[in-house]
């Protein structure tokens, strides 16, 4: 890896520093398959009892695949654009958490206060 | 900073010319690319308003039907494999340019379309299929949310798909020139972009809705 470095720094100014391997693609691809096929196969055979919980590690196996998309895909690391790239992606990965988790809070809350009655039934009719 | 800058003594009169510290050694080769991760990020950002705004009405029905009455996931895993071999082959015409082998990134290129294409119909088709079930964006919150944050990614697939097009064409006139491979390096980004926000559609909006 760090032989493959320090050949790319002699020669990255004609391809602005882009390196991929055909190994690196196969693993990323090796692990989405997986990362993919597992939730699909938890959902689809109803391998867990609660759907609940279901829920949570399906988007647990979704955030890892992303992150093996941002690696191995998108070849996120903390030296690309002189880490310019993974402080951006860590900004707006800050907003987005701050801007889901406190649509999901506040709604979930409102929904609660100002409902007659918290029944699943009645939530199904709502426009 | 060396201290030298610092000497405040009367400088030698004429000899004194401007020494630059900044030699814009520090600066990449071109900004192409980190700017259009910027954009990425902010593409990121419109598609987490949408999230979120399904995860707000998402289980507003309206008396009409569910996500486990209407998803059909086989049609749905189909299309994430379908995005996730475009992936592939669109990595594969990378390493084709790294090689400087024009016909073979061409070729990959190709495959990578006819993979966008097929994700294209089959999700067209999906959404012709709700429509006519009487399920179209206009029944209830639910479909609402659904039809707009899934169509904005088919819009987004959409537009790369032309875009790859385009970039076949010019690579082909052209071949791999300088400015060729900085296009292909930024629709490698965006296609794999793309990838990244399915698995968040998959997942929260298919799998999850099966799931109640």
């Amino acid at each position: 890896m760090s032989n493959e470095h320090a050949a790319s720094h002699d020669h990255h100014h004609d391809d602005g520093g882009y390196h991929a391997t055909v190994e690196g693609y196969l693993v990323g691809f090796l692990l989405s398959v997986v990362l993919t096929a597992i939730p699909f196969w938890l959902v689809t055979g109803k391998v867990m009892s609660s759907p609940k919980v279901t829920a949570f590690v399906i988007l647990g196996f979704a955030a890892v695949q992303m992150v093996v998309h941002m690696v191995y895909f998108l070849h996120l690391n903390a030296k690309v654009e002189g880490g310019w790239s993974l402080l951006a992606l860590t900004f707006t990965a800050a907003l987005v958490v701050i801007m889901l988790a406190g649509s999901i809070w506040v709604m979930y809350h409102l929904n609660t206060n100002m409902m007659p009655a918290a029944d699943p039934q009645l939530m199904r009719n709502m426009p | 900073m060396s201290a030298t800058t610092l000497d405040l003594s009367p400088a030698p009169a004429a000899a004194a010319a401007p020494v630059f510290y900044d030699d814009g050694s520090h600066h990449p080769p071109q900004g192409t690319l980190l700017g259009f991760w910027l954009y990425l990020m902010s593409d990121c950002l419109l598609f987490a308003v949408l999230f979120a705004v399904y995860a707000v009405l998402g289980r507003n029905y309206a008396a009409g039907p569910s996500g486990a009455d209407l998803f059909d996931l086989p049609i749905v895993a189909t299309n994430t494999a379908l995005l996730l071999f475009s992936s592939i082959t669109y990595g594969f015409a990378m390493i084709a340019m790294q090689h400087n082998r024009k016909t073979g990134v061409l070729i990959w290129l190709a495959i990578t379309g006819l993979f966008g294409l097929g994700f294209l119909t089959l999700e067209l088709t999906e959404f012709s299929h709700l429509i006519h079930e009487g399920a179209g964006p206009w029944r209830s919150a639910f479909l609402s949310s659904f039809f707009t944050l899934v169509g904005t990614h088919g819009l987004h697939v959409t537009f790369g798909t032309i875009w790859l097009v385009t970039l076949m064409v010019q690579v082909r006139k052209l071949g791999l020139t300088l400015e060729n491979k900085r296009r292909l390096m930024c629709l490698s980004m965006f296609w794999h972009f793309l990838d990244v926000v399915w698995i968040g559609v998959f997942t929260f909006v298919y799998l999850m809705g099966a799931l109640q």
